[in-house]
């Protein structure tokens, strides 16, 4: 018999059960941020080492892991994190949204709704929704204590002020079973609907700041805004290029150096799931003008 | 008869074994201007501090009059009440107007702070009120969208009054309001306070070491020296017939100048 070269999931157990105690009492007061000792991890800070803390956390043997990175399994970041969890946890992994027990996520929540018995686990920088206008951390602290909210507003006023609209698109503050605003992550404001009654559980980890927040299942997440400029999220003109998905966020591709670009799934998953479901959009990118005629799935 | 809006009683603040100031007794009544007059390191910015519940007094008690009839000891006030206190029913204009606006945000957002505070949703009525308070000291509506860093000392001053104001507060407490000003844009910072001081009827508490300032603006005079007060009483005869040899000095040297 060998032994491992690292603990289960790298991070030792008496650290884990910290991790663990954090994420418990974030449950018993969704949205609260909890202070716990983040560890040093062998990525980068920019590489989500708050979430891959919660991840190792709670990770078992038996679970199924999914990575995304804006939406995709496959780049550097969410490959680097799934290939560091086989390792040190040797747990099975996946890009299927459906299949996975754990989803650590940077910039996305999958299109596929999420069940039951399923955890995602969010990358964030800046835990602190009011850090932008008030920098002391005494003072946020009190704020959130006292529930005095009115600064996320003035940082919605002065949006509008701005652009005529409320222009903040991600990490777009939101307030938890109406006592604590939060950050949800830089997820697009799409996806904030997302979170509201989810029947998953949502756990939050910033690394560098940190903290560790959470979300239990049926949490109720309203995102804030004023009365005559409702929170309205994101609508795209046009469906998926490759697999004609509306209702969906779509990232722009560029496809070729004379301005070709086209629109396609953030969510690669979900984009190939449809395409095996024979699902397919209009497809060749669009150069110039759009006049190319979508077909119909 | 009315009660005062504001009692102190016995207050004394401490900085280790130093006196900031002692042995202060005065209450304000509704409407009334108190102006705190003595040289530089009296005590004055202590004793406002202490009375506006921004620093911590040694011993002593400080009563307000609360709009639903109690009048209790401030700190007998939790954390909360005692904050919602501070940005609804008082106000404090500080001497650097970067001290109390936000420099960052548009002078239409640090109007509309305190009114988002107490949780006001409906951006164009904000925006409304906010447009008002600022005409009502003299900015230009289409200013509103521009940020204080863009603005001169006296619109900010000005600004910053606005940003106090709004939420129609009964006591303002105020450290020498024009005393970073040029002597040019003074005039008129105070000609615009004397006029929002009566028409809205607030008590304010002013600390200055001009006595033009004082003579101006209140009713009622407390001059202060090394932490204590030497005489107290109403402004014209404080000025015109100082009875303290302290305030005769000052007078004197007023005149002198
Ligand atoms: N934080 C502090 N620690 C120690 N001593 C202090 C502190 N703050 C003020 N003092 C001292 O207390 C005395 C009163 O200071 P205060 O600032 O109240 O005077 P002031 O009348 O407002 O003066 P000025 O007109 O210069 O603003 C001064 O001698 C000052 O040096
Ligand atoms: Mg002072
Ligand atoms: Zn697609």
């Amino acid at each position: 018999m060998t032994l491992p070269e690292y603990n289960f999931a790298y991070l030792d157990e008496q650290t884990k059960r910290m991790i663990r105690r954090a994420i418990l009492k974030g449950i018993a007061i969704p949205g609260y941020q909890v202070p716990f000792a983040s560890r040093e991890m062998p990525m980068p800070y920019g590489w989500g080492t708050g979430g891959v803390q919660v991840t190792a956390a709670i990770l078992g043997p038996d679970d199924v892991l999914k990575v995304i990175d804006q939406g995709a399994d496959d780049t550097t970041n969410a490959v680097s994190i799934r290939a560091f969890f086989a390792k040190t946890a040797n747990v099975a992994t996946t890009t299927k949204t459906a299949d996975a027990t754990v989803i650590q996520t940077r910039h996305r929540i999958p299109e596929a709704p999420l069940s039951a018995g399923q955890v995602i686990v969010y990358q964030v920088p800046i835990p602190e929704p009011l850090r932008f206008l008030e920098p002391r951390e005494t003072e946020t602290r009190v704020m959130h204590g006292l529930e005095e909210y009115g600064l996320i507003h003035v940082k919605l006023y002065e949006d509008i002020a701005q652009h005529g609209h409320i222009a903040t698109t991600y990490a777009y503050p939101v307030k938890v079973e109406d006592r604590y605003v939060m950050d949800p992550s830089p997820i697009p404001k799409f996806d904030n609907p997302k979170m509201n009654g989810s029947p998953a559980l949502q756990l939050f980890g910033a690394g560098r700041e940190k903290r560790i927040y959470a979300l239990p299942p049926f949490t109720n997440v309203v995102s804030l805004d004023f009365e005559d400029h409702p929170f309205e999220v994101q609508k795209f003109k046009q469906p998926c290029a490759l697999c004609n998905a509306t209702g969906v966020y779509l990232d722009e591709v560029v496809t070729d150096d004379r301005g070709g670009r086209m629109y396609v799934c953030s969510d690669t998953d979900h984009c190939e799931t449809r395409r095996e479901e024979g699902h397919h959009g209009p497809g060749l990118p669009i150069s110039g003008a759009q006049t190319v005629k979508e077909d119909a799935a | 008869m009315t009660s005062p809006i504001l009692s102190v009683s016995n207050l004394e603040r401490r900085y280790g074994d130093f006196i900031g100031c002692t042995d202060i007794s005065f209450d304000v009544w509704p409407g009334e201007v108190v102006a705190i007059v003595g040289e530089s390191g009296s005590g004055k910015t202590t004793l406002l501090n202490c009375i506006s519940g921004r620093l911590d007094r040694s011993s002593g008690s400080i009563r307000y009059n609360m709009r639903d009839g109690r009048f209790p000891d401030l700190a007998d006030l939790s954390e909360a009440e005692r904050r919602f206190l501070m940005r609804t029913d008082w106000g404090f204009v500080h001497q650097n107007p970067a001290d109390g606006l936000r420099m960052r945000v548009s002078a239409g957002a640090n109007v509309g702070e305190r009114l988002m505070a107490i949780g006001d949703r409906h951006y164009g009525e904000i925006r409304n009120t906010a447009t008002e308070w600022l005409g009502r000291v003299e900015i230009a509506g289409d200013r509103i969208d521009d940020k204080p860093v863009a603005f001169s000392g006296g619109m900010r001053q000005r600004l910053q009054i606005a940003r106090n104001l709004v939420t129609r507060p009964r006591l303002i407490f105020m450290d020498e309001p024009t005393g970073g000003l040029d002597v040019s844009v003074q005039a008129r910072v105070l000609d615009l306070l004397r006029g929002l001081v009566s028409d809205l009827g607030l008590a304010v508490v002013i600390v200055t070491h001009d006595l033009a300032v004082a003579r101006l603006l209140s009713q009622r005079m407390i001059v202060m020296k090394t932490g204590r007060i030497v005489e107290t009483g109403l402004t014209d005869r404080v000025l015109d017939d100082p009875h303290h040899p302290y305030t005769q000095l000052l007078v004197a040297s007023i005149l002198e100048s």
